[in-house]
């Protein structure tokens, strides 16, 4: 079940493109698959403790979710994104 | 990765010994990428930035095989990593494994690697990295991988001692200094701001804290480890019994087998008195020393002192000190040099080699007698290193 998602800025050199596909039945699967396609992309995002790191979001449906046990549907729509801070 | 190139001169006078054309490398980490300038005798070339935007901490080349280049990175809004290159920067490639902290109940984070060290010469491969908050990290790939090194990251009393990122500097609490003797490996140290400095002698199977004549702020108990906040240690790469220290509370010097610090900053001029950043070492004399007093009076400004930047040199172990300023901004100049941002090369004269606060690359060519500026308006620098190439 791939799913479409779009990749914050900050982490498109990883993928090369703004929206990406990737497979899992949870945000941890998916997170787990993406880092598989583009080696690196999660430890960015997601620290050692499997917390999302302070400056950035995720949203499912527009949704804002922390949970990686959190479902995801074939339908959904999932956004990583930078948080409006900076400096 | 996207790179500007320019050429700079200096004004810089000349040197003893002539030089070959780009034999040098400065290694300048800063809050917006990495620079590496290489220069001869009278100019430098910019080759940077190289990760534009990221905040790089610290950026070192392998003395013992000459190619292997990490920098430890971060941005404001992604998590540490480490960045490998093995052609001075012509490409880079992410570590798959930087330091982290084991999962585990209340566990920690790693908010940035802040210190690189190159292990002994007879462990090719094996770097030291330290954290904030402070943690002790190895690689034995030549940085691809790191782990966690020696069960200290989760020792409930060095826990007790890191104490909570309230704790630390501004900046974060932060593991640096790391040292190994270069006549064993498995005598090592380590500073912690805070934390005090800490010494094994087994490879680090067991540590302990080495802070003894060390003082802390006024009205506090200075037996109490964590009080202890050294801001740079540097090992006497001619005399390896021989330490100085710049600390939150003054220079000192350290002559083993003592376990006695001794502050020699009390030499240093009242009125600029003897708080800053860095140490730097001259690398055949152990009695020659550089320190960049900064201000440390009431909210702690950390300027220069009145604005008027000097480096203060020692030539007899910090018995007295002088001043070193020829070249520098006579005034208005509110600048300071952090921890890692001020180098000493191997020349003879020895080169020196420092970055400010406010993006200047700074160098002197004769053991601080007068000093010119290599670079300006880059952003805030963290970190100077120098190497020498063939």
């Amino acid at each position: 079940m791939a799913v479409k998602i779009l990749i914050a800025s900050p982490l498109r050199p990883y993928t090369d493109a703004d929206e990406v596909e990737a497979d899992g039945a949870t945000l941890g699967e998916l997170l787990k698959d993406l880092d598989a396609r583009y080696p690196g992309i999660r430890f960015r995002m997601i620290d050692e403790q499997d917390q999302v790191r302070r400056h950035m979001r995720i949203f499912i449906n527009g949704e804002p979710v922390k949970n990686l046990a959190h479902p995801i549907g074939a339908s959904d729509e999932v956004s990583i994104v930078q948080a409006l801070s900076g400096g | 990765m996207a790179k500007a190139k320019a050429r700079v001169k200096t004004k810089a006078g000349k040197t003893s010994r002539p030089r070959k054309s780009a034999d040098k490398l400065v290694l300048v980490a800063t809050r917006k990428g990495a620079w590496i300038y290489r220069g001869d005798k009278s100019s430098w070339r910019a080759d940077g930035p190289h990760f534009l935007g990221h905040i790089i901490n610290h950026m070192v080349l392998d003395p013992r095989d000459g190619k292997t280049l990490l920098a430890a990175a971060s941005t404001g809004h992604l998590g540490p990593t480490i960045y490998r290159s093995t052609n001075l920067g012509k490409s880079w490639e992410e570590s798959p494994r930087p330091p982290a902290f084991k999962k585990q109940e209340g566990g920690r984070t790693v908010k940035r690697t802040f210190w690189l060290t190159p292990a002994h010469a007879n462990e090719p491969n094996v770097w030291y990295a330290g954290t904030s908050p402070q943690g002790l990290f190895r690689s034995e790939d030549g940085g691809v991988t790191w782990n966690e090194f020696s069960g200290l990251n989760d020792d409930p009393q060095y826990r007790e001692w890191m104490g909570t990122e309230q704790d630390g500097t501004p900046s974060g609490p932060m593991l640096h200094s790391i040292i190994i003797d270069p006549r064993d490996p498995k005598h090592m140290y380590f500073g912690m701001s805070g934390g005090g400095v800490h010494e094994t002698t087994d490879g680090g199977k067991h540590w302990k804290p080495l802070i003894e004549g060390m003082e802390v702020v006024a009205g506090f108990d200075a037996k109490t480890v964590s009080f202890h906040d050294p801001h740079c240690v540097q090992l006497c790469p001619s005399n390896p019994d021989r330490l100085y220290q710049q600390n939150h509370c003054g220079i000192y010097r350290l002559d083993r087998p003592s376990k006695v610090w001794k502050r020699v900053g009390k030499a240093m001029p009242a009125k600029v008195g003897d708080v800053g950043f860095p140490m730097v070492l001259h690398p055949r004399d152990d009695e020659t020393a550089w320190v960049f007093p900064m201000d440390g009076q009431t909210v702690w400004p950390r300027t220069s002192i009145a604005g008027e930047p000097a480096v203060y040199g020692t030539s007899n172990g910090g018995k007295s000190w002088k001043r070193l300023d020829q070249g520098l901004p006579k005034n208005q100049a509110w600048w300071t040099v952090k921890r890692q941002a001020f180098a000493a090369d191997r020349g003879a004269p020895v080169a020196l080699y420092f970055g400010t606060t406010s993006g200047e690359l700074w160098t002197s060519r004769n053991e601080g007698k007068s000093w010119a500026c290599i670079a300006r308006h880059l952003p805030e620098i963290f970190a100077v290193e120098t190497a020498e190439l063939g």
